[in-house]
């Protein structure tokens, strides 16, 4: 006996129907982003003029199986609500790439 | 007092808190791993202790928040079972929907880790009945992300309800800038839900209970909880 496997691996998982997509969530305005100060401020030192603010964010990509675009987005608004951002102090954006 | 401290990956001060609850109330407390999904039959105590539960990763107890522990802890304090959530603790009961408002990056975006002075806002609390109203006590921070923040009417009804329990003040109980150490608003160091049995704080009173330390301000608030337990029983 070898130790070859006599069954075809199954590669049907690429063929599956996914979809990326992307969330971003980012501060309310009015949010103090002391982060974002920081980042700022290291901006200027090193000489990148003309920067007159930054806000600092997140960004989530993410794929989804199916292919159907609106059920995509509903369920990204899900999970944005649930558990990727904090809508206390943050908003989102959610995209289907494709 | 049959105390339950709920234990997360990445919390480091539930020992902390296991020697004082046992040191205060003589009685050892459960430890809840947070994949459990029910607290131990009788718990009449529930804490949530600090540390870096799952690594800050995300948002500060966020994950923690959303683990099948919490669903217990939520149904428990529904019922009014008293719950205490210190530092990372506060932070999770934030992010459960437990308490309002979220803990944001301090200030100076340094960690701190040094005593601070808070001033006991109010005596008439499970959690605060071993103080007066406007004594400072001396207990120790240890946080990156204590700032807190909410909206302005969840600030204003906190405040118009008398639920900012600790705000960081100056040694002789003024509430200055100077001393508000991570910036937060109205210089809030913990607040209580609107049924005054969920208590959430950034400083570390389970740090301050044994002569050894030099300070043992923290103590009261422990003494405090097993009175009113055992006037409640």
């Amino acid at each position: 006996m070898t130790g070859i496997c006599p069954v075809r691996p199954d590669d049907s998982w690429h063929k599956r129907a996914s979809m990326k997509a992307r969330v971003t969530v980012t501060l309310k305005t009015g949010i103090l982003d002391p982060q974002g100060k920081a980042i700022e401020g290291a901006l200027r030192s090193l000489g990148v003029d003309g920067v007159t603010a930054v806000r600092q964010g997140k960004v989530f990509d993410i794929e989804i199986e199916g292919s159907d675009p609106a059920k995509a987005e509903a369920l990204l608004k899900l999970a944005a609500d649930k558990l990727l951002a904090n809508t206390v102090i943050e908003n989102y954006r959610v995209e289907v790439v494709r | 007092m049959k105390s339950a401290v709920v234990v997360f990956p990445g919390i480091n001060r539930e020992r902390d808190m296991a020697r004082t609850l046992e040191l205060i109330s003589g009685r050892a407390p459960a430890m809840v791993w947070h994949g459990e999904g029910e607290l131990p039959a009788g718990t009449d105590l529930v804490v949530i202790p600090g540390g870096f539960s799952y690594g800050d990763y995300l948002r500060c107890g966020a994950i923690a928040a959303r683990s099948p522990i919490m669903d217990a802890v939520r149904a428990f304090a529904a019922r009014g079972g008293l719950t205490l959530g210190v530092c990372n603790g506060f932070q999770i009961l934030c992010e459960a929907g437990l308490l309002p408002g979220v803990l944001m990056r301090n200030e100076n975006l340094r960690f701190i880790c040094r005593d601070v002075y808070l001033k006991v806002e109010r005596s008439d609390t499970p959690f605060t009945r071993g103080y007066n109203a406007g004594q400072v006590i001396r207990v120790p921070v240890a946080h990156g992300e204590g700032n807190y923040i909410a909206d302005g009417e969840t600030i204003a009804r906190l405040e118009g309800e008398r639920r900012v329990i600790f705000r960081y003040s100056s040694p002789d109980g003024m509430i200055d800038p100077n001393w508000n150490h991570n910036g937060a608003i109205n210089a809030i160091a913990g607040i209580i839900n609107e049924r005054g049995n969920v208590l959430g704080m950034m400083p570390h009173p389970e740090n301050h209970v044994e002569t050894v330390m030099g300070v043992t301000d923290g103590r009261r608030l422990f003494a405090g909880l097993v009175d009113a337990l055992a006037q409640a029983a």
